[in-house]
Order: structure tokens, then C-alpha cells, then sequence
């Protein structure tokens, strides 16, 4: 073994595919069966894709790095199904280009956030977190208010998302800036294409409170509002295992 | 610099600027009320700033044909001020950043100074703007002195060195306009990725050239870490980065990946990070600089054979680790975990075998601060390793994973490896580089020593104390069975370890200001006589070593 690396290191290019070789394995016996076999994924039929409004507010939780400090991915463990709801299932980031499961909890997990607190809640603490929560060390976001979103590069991101596999249809990235519009203002007539296109139970209220004017605040808000809920399979899951089986499963798991 | 440059070469640096222009030209044209606009404008400026650099030495007298009897050590000079530079800028951040989370209302109402926007600048600015630029200057030293083999041509070593840093410069002007892919430690958007992908193949290049002209018929252990480190982040950063953009004119762009895969491939990515750009490429720094500085050859060829290729091959299994009990398949968590266990076998292998290559030579630890710096860091590599292996066991990760533990963790072996290691390096090479008897202070060496070690240990203590608190109040039960603790609980326990970390990264901040400071003042000092700095190739003494070790 010595005597044949001895002569491989007299090999720069031998050296490196060596190298190449090596470094592959790993990364191929990992990550290309979660391609290929298919269990990987749950099949869930009632899966919906973002709202265009939803989107934006998901490039906006980007764009912040909120995710550094909140993660979307509830362990099977017991008490971060008790804390947190059901464990997050891999079919429940399928349209999540990149995923955002976080790697840190300086804040809570926010991937059942959805529907658990109110708009109204929701924008006070985002305009100022220690006005509601008095320990919270989160940042003020004030400014998403005065923000106005922007809406004509939507059917832009629709495409390109379009483009790495989420099945938004010609009708979908058509409408996108006025689906937007709409969704953040139940009372304009574009409200009804929303519903239309991705579903009866998709929110259509103004997030931030003010109909008249789309903000990035309406944005962020309905993405965390939808949080959890783009599909009812996990809470199904723990409806029909029966709880108590859940809970014996992770203390089995946990020490 | 400049004058160092050929004439084809000054002229091909313009053409490649010209280039630079346009691309920068293009990018402010279509990118009109987004930030890939305002990018457009800086490289730009940077292309234009580089135009008028090589015009200001452009008809200076061409460097000797007999050139190749010397080495080109202009890039290693340059990336070690750039790396200082950016080791105080990430460093100060990170101090910024950290008291944030104690007094979270400094942010002027600004989006740019969030929490969340800042703390990208801070990693990427110390590992991409500190830890890149230090492997680069030290990379190009090492390969030409155990290959004894200068670098092919000026030029190519240059425009690594100054693309990289082009590269780091959008990184963290980015990141304050709110311009990331998400992706932990691959937070650049597309543009800045295809920038680095072509700096890096040329980086590549540059390398596989240099050990095609050396004189030494077997490659030193040092640049097989270096070439590790080289191949392997290429292979990460192309990989994990494939994105469709928007459109030519926006900065957003959608991951190919998605969900559990996305998932897999950004912690294979995240993880080898770890291993090929703050492990492999310092692993080459310490089997040079510490053989040498020690004046003893390195304890064992075998050892380093079998450290080097366990921690290829092991490392790429390991990033799943960062996944156990998500929706990940637990085969793939399985894989991790198993892994990164063995994985202590080549790191261990790798520290003993840097601390017993200073047996005969531990007098020089007590009075040489420099090589204390890397002593010390080969200690903080193993124990960072063991921790490593110790976190990725599923039942710990299950207390660990998401708490300040992984933060602690990190920072061990950020600052008590990584840092360390560098700061030995730097103190080792810089009176070679500049040809000065000695650094300007050897007490200055010693006070940032202890500085450093005393903010490494305080960082890394508040973590611990910070992260396993917040575990056990998360999963602690009352006598009701129900959930003991609410989350802000456990943040109010934080507050003081949180004042604690950023005392400790201060203090780790003002050490690196006292080495800019002793650098800066060696620099300043007269150079030795020309006869005694000169170093011709063919009997510099260095490759001795290697020859040694690996017969």
C-alpha cells in the first residue's frame, strides 16, 4: 500500500484524479438514491404550490436570513411534536427551491407557524418583537410596511421556478402580479382569479391591514401564514397512527 | 506588481479587464432597480480601477529572462495583507452581530444592519475573505518551495488572488442588499458562483502547472492537502450551487434541488466545506509551516498517508449528520453518523502527527509564541474532531442540534484551529516574504497569542454552558408530563452567555488588530542586505524535508 502510493505521488495527475475518485463516493451512495427511489418523497395528493404573493413573501424570509435563526424542520422527537406540531414530512418542502429546514433555533421553529397566531399579531411583532414578546432579541422589520412589493418580476420567478420543476401552469405565471394583488385584497375582483387557481382554502385577507396597498409586510405574512398548511397529510399522519403510537416511536428513538 | 508582469502579459491583464468591464457594463445595464444592477456598477469600477493599475506600470522594464531562478511571491505578499484586512472586517462583524443578540434594538431601523443580513458578511468574511485569502498566499509559497518550481507566469497567480477577492467583495455587499441563495456558507447568488467557479479553475490550473515544472520528483504532503482542497471545493461549490436565475437582469435565482434532496446536497456541500476548505487546505498550511518553523522533519510519511486519504474519503459520507431525525431517510442519517465516528481516526492521526514532529523541539514552543500559534491549533484540531464525532452521534444530536452547542463547536475549531493555525502561518512567513530578520515584535506575537486563547476558551465556554441549557430546557418535562419550559424561556436563560461570546470575540478581535499592527511594522523595518535575502532555487534547503519524510 506505502510502496504504491509512493509511486502515486510522483503523479500530479494521477494524484488528483485519485483525488476525484475518492472524494465521489460518499456523495454518490447519498445523495443520488434520494432521486431515484421513490419513497423518499411522500405521495400526497393535496399538495398545493405557493401563490405567487406567498413567493414573494418566501424570497422576502430569504432575503432576510430569518432563516438563520428560525429553522422549518420539526425532528421526530417528542416534545418538538408537542412543541411545535406533527413532525415536518419531506413531501412539505417538494416545492421549496432551496429548501429552508435551518440549522438553528435562536427563535422558535416556524414550520407549523401557520394559522396559529393572527395577521394582526403577526404584523405588530414583525414591526417591533418586543412590543408583544418582551425577551424577544428578534429585530425589528418596521420597514416591510413602508415597503411597496414588487410585482412585475412574479411571473418572472414563477417561470424560473417553473423552470427547476414546481408545476405552475401558462395561467398561473399569466396572472401572477394580479393574483398578488388580489390575494391582499379580498374585496378587488382579481381576488376570485386566487381562489381559482389554487384553491378554495387559500387565505385571501389584507395581511398588514390595509387593503388598498400591497406591502412586502402583506408578503412575509401570508408566506408564514401558509406555513404548515400547504398540505393536511402530516396532521392526518398523526390522526390515524393514534398519538400515543407517535409518542412510544420517538422515546424509543430519543435516550 | 505590475512590473513583475511580461508585456503579453500586462497586455492580456487588459484584455481581461476590458472584459470585466462589459460583463460589469452588461450587468448595471439589465440589472436597472435591483441589485444585480448595483453590482454591475462595482465590477465595473473594479475593472476600470484594474485598467488604470496595469496602465500605471505598463511601460516599466519587463522583470529578468533568468526569472525561473527565483520565486514569484508578489500573490502571497498581497493575500496575506488582503487576508488580515478581511480577518478584522469578518471578525468585527462578528462582534457586531454577537451583541446584537444581547441588545437586539442597534439595527437604525436599517434592513442592511438585521441580524439575518449580517450574519452571512460575518462567515463568509472570515472564512471565504480570511481563511481563502490565507490559503491562496500560503498555497502559492509552499507549492513553489516543495516543488522548488516557480509559479507558470505572473499572471495567473494574480488574477486568482485578485478574482477571489473581487468574488468576496460581492459576497458581502450582497448579503446587505439581501442578495443570498439561503444556502449556509453558498449564500452567493449565480453571478458571483460563475465567478468563482472561473477564478477557481484557474486557481486549479495554476497548481497542476506549477507541480508539472517541479524538480521534485514526489509531491510534498502539504500540497496534497492543497490539492485536496482545491478539487474537492470545486466539485461542492458547482454542485450544490446549480440554480436557474430570473432573468439576466435579476439576482434571484431557484435552486435545482428541492426539499430532502436540497436538504442532503447543501449539508454534503455545508459539511465538506468544513472538511476541504477549513480542515484540508490548513492541514497543507501545518505540514509545512510547523516541520519548519519547528526545525524537525515531520514524525511520520505513513501516518500522514493514511490521514490524508481517511479524511477524503470518510469527510464526503459525514454531511448527513446535520440531518438526523428530519424528514431525511434515516439510512442516509445512519451513513452519516457511522462516518463521521471513523472520521476521528484520520484527524486524530493528522494532530499526533503534527504535535510528535515537535518532539526535540518543545523548548521552542515555550519561547516562540509562533509556534505555539500552531501547537496550539493542532490541540484545537483534535479536539474540535473528537467533538465532531462526539455531535454526530444521533442520540447527542438530538440535544445539540439547533442550540449555540453547534455554534461553540464550530467556533472551537474556527478560531482554535483555523485562526490559530493561520495566525503561526502568517507570523512564520511574513519576515520570509518581506526578507526581514524577524517579526518587528516577538512580545506583540505573544500578547495576541494569549489574547487569542483567552477568547477562544470564553467563546467556547459560553456556547457549551448556552447550547446544552437551551437543549435540556426544550425537552425538559414537569411532573405533569407536559412540556416544563415556553422557547422564550430558554432565551432569557442566553442573555449571559450571550454578553459572554462577544467579550470572548472581542478579545480574539483585538488580537488580529495587534497582528495587523506587528505586520504592518515589520514591513516597515529595513529589509536584510540583498545577498543574505537572496534564494536561488536550486539549493534551497526545504525540500529536504519532504525527501526525508517520505523515504
Amino acid at each position: 500500500m506505502f510502496g504504491f502510493h509512493y509511486k502515486l505521488e510522483r503523479k500530479a495527475i494521477g494524484f488528483t484524479l485519485a483525488i476525484i475518485g475518492v472524494a465521489s463516493i460518499g456523495g454518490l451512495v447519498e445523495i443520488a438514491p434520494l432521486f431515484t427511489i421513490h419513497q423518499t418523497v411522500e405521495e400526497v395528493p393535496d399538495m398545493r404550490v405557493y401563490t405567487p404573493l406567498e413567493l414573494a413573501g418566501r424570497n422576502i424570509y430569504v432575503r432576510e436570513g430569518c432563516y438563520a435563526c428560525h429553522s422549518q424542520m420539526i425532528r421526530t422527537l417528542r416534545d418538538e411534536v408537542e412543541r411545535y406540531g406533527p413532525y415536518s414530512l419531506a413531501v412539505e418542502s417538494k416545492y421549496d427551491h432551496p429548501m429552508l429546514w435551518g440549522s438553528k433555533r435562536t427563535g422558535p421553529d416556524l414550520a407549523r407557524i401557520g394559522g396559529k397566531y393572527s395577521d394582526e399579531w403577526q404584523v405588530a411583532h414583525l414591526v417591533s418583537p418586543r412590543s408583544v414578546v418582551p425577551p424577544s432579541v428578534m429585530p425589528n422589520y418596521a420597514w416591510l410596511l413602508r415597503n411597496d412589493l414588487r410585482t412585475n418580476d412574479l411571473a418572472g420567478n414563477l417561470k424560473a421556478m417553473r423552470a427547476v420543476g414546481v408545476p405552475y401552469t401558462d395561467e398561473m405565471i399569466a396572472n401572477a402580479a394580479n393574483d398578488a394583488l388580489g390575494q391582499a385584497n379580498p374585496d378587488d375582483p382579481l381576488a376570485a382569479g386566487v381562489t381559482k387557481r389554487y384553491g378554495e382554502a387559500t387565505n385571501v385577507r389584507a395581511f398588514d391591514g390595509v387593503p388598498t396597498r400591497l406591502t412586502e409586510m402583506d408578503a412575509l405574512v401570508a408566506y408564514l401564514q401558509i406555513l404548515g398548511r400547504l398540505t393536511e397529510a402530516p396532521y392526518k399522519i398523526v390522526a390515524s397512527e393514534a398519538a400515543p403510537a407517535v409518542k412510544a416511536q420517538s422515546e424509543a428513538k430519543s435516550p | 506588481m505590475i512590473e513583475q508582469l511580461t508585456k503579453n502579459e500586462r497586455q492580456l491583464a487588459v484584455v481581461i479587464l476590458l472584459a470585466i468591464t462589459i460583463c460589469g457594463m452588461a450587468f448595471a445595464g439589465a440589472g436597472q432597480g435591483d441589485p444585480v444592477g448595483v453590482h454591475g456598477f462595482l465590477i465595473m469600477a473594479a475593472g476600470i480601477a484594474g485598467i488604470f493599475w496595469v496602465i500605471s506600470g505598463y511601460f516599466s522594464p519587463e522583470p529578468p529572462a533568468d526569472r525561473s531562478d527565483s520565486y514569484y511571491d508578489d500573490p502571497s505578499r498581497a493575500g496575506i495583507l488582503f487576508a488580515m484586512a478581511w480577518a478584522v472586517a469578518g471578525m468585527f462583524v462578528g462582534v457586531w452581530i454577537a451583541l446584537l443578540l444581547a441588545y437586539p434594538d442597534f439595527t437604525f431601523d436599517a434592513a442592511w444592519a438585521s441580524f439575518g443580513r449580517l450574519r452571512p458578511v460575518h462567515t463568509s468574511g472570515v472564512i471565504f475573505g480570511f481563511g481563502g485569502n490565507a490559503l491562496i498566499a500560503t498555497s502559492f509559497y509552499v507549492m513553489q518551495r516543495t516543488s522548488r518550481a516557480r509559479l507558470p507566469g505572473q499572471l495567473g497567480p494574480l488574477f486568482v488572488l485578485y478574482g477571489y477577492n473581487l468574488f468576496c467583495v460581492l459576497a458581502a455587499t450582497g448579503y446587505l442588499m439581501g442578495v443570498t441563495q439561503s444556502k449556509e456558507y453558498a449564500e452567493p447568488e449565480w453571478y458571483a458562483d460563475l465567478w468563482l467557479t472561473i477564478v477557481w479553475v484557474t486557481y486549479l490550473i495554476v497548481y497542476l502547472l506549477t507541480l508539472a515544472r517541479r524538480k521534485e520528483p514526489h509531491i510534498y504532503v502539504a500540497n496534497w492537502y492543497y490539492l485536496a482542497f482545491v478539487v474537492v471545493v470545486a466539485m461542492l461549490h458547482i454542485i450544490n450551487n446549480l440554480a436557474v436565475p430570473v432573468s439576466f437582469g435579476s439576482a434571484k435565482s431557484y435552486s435545482l434541488f428541492s426539499g430532502v434532496q436540497d436538504a442532503m446536497t447543501q449539508w454534503w456541500y455545508g459539511h465538506n466545506a468544513v472538511a476541504f476548505f477549513l480542515t484540508a487546505g490548513f492541514l497543507g498550511m501545518m505540514y509545512y509551516y510547523l516541520p519548519k518553523r519547528a526545525g524537525r522533519p515531520l514524525f511520520s510519511y505513513r501516518m500522514s498517508i493514511i490521514s490524508f486519504w481517511g479524511i477524503t474519503f470518510l469527510y464526503m459520507w459525514a454531511g448527513s449528520h446535520h440531518l438526523h431525525y428530519t424528514a431525511l431517510p434515516q439510512w442516509v442519517q445512519t451513513l452519516g453518523m457511522t462516518f463521521s465516528v471513523m472520521l476521528i481516526v484520520p484527524s486524530w492521526a493528522a494532530a499526533a502527527n503534527a504535535l510528535l514532529t515537535l518532539n526535540g523541539a518543545w523548548h521552542k514552543v515555550r519561547t516562540d509564541a509562533t509556534l505555539r500559534f500552531m501547537m496550539m491549533a493542532a490541540v484545537f484540531y483534535g479536539l474540535t474532531t473528537f467533538e465532531g464525532s462526539f455531535l454526530a452521534i444521533r442520540s447527542v444530536n438530538a440535544l445539540s442540534h439547533y442550540t449555540d452547542w453547534t455554534v461553540g463547536h464550530v467556533h472551537a475549531g474556527a478560531l482554535g484551529w483555523v485562526a490559530l493555525i493561520t495566525f503561526g502561518s502568517i507570523y512564520a512567513s511574513v519576515p520570509w516574504l518581506w526578507k526581514r530578520p524577524a517579526m518587528y515584535s516577538a512580545r506583540l506575537v505573544e500578547v495576541h497569542f494569549w489574547l487569542a486563547i483567552a477568547g477562544t476558551v470564553i467563546y467556547v465556554l459560553a456556547m457549551w454552558n448556552s447550547g446544552i441549557i437551551q437543549g435540556l430546557m426544550w425537552r425538559t418535562y414537569n411532573a405533569n408530563g407536559t412540556l416544563a419550559y415556553s422557547f422564550i424561556d430558554s432565551l432569557v436563560e442566553m442573555h449571559p452567555y450571550y454578553v459572554a461570546r462577544a467579550f470572548g470575540g472581542l478579545l480574539f478581535l483585538i488580537g488580529a488588530l495587534v497582528g495587523c499592527y506587528n505586520i504592518w511594522m515589520t514591513i516597515r523595518t529595513a529589509p536584510l542586505p540583498a545577498e543574505a535575502a537572496l534564494e536561488p532555487v536550486g539549493d534551497f534547503p526545504e525540500p529536504a524535508a519532504a525527501r526525508q519524510a517520505a523515504e
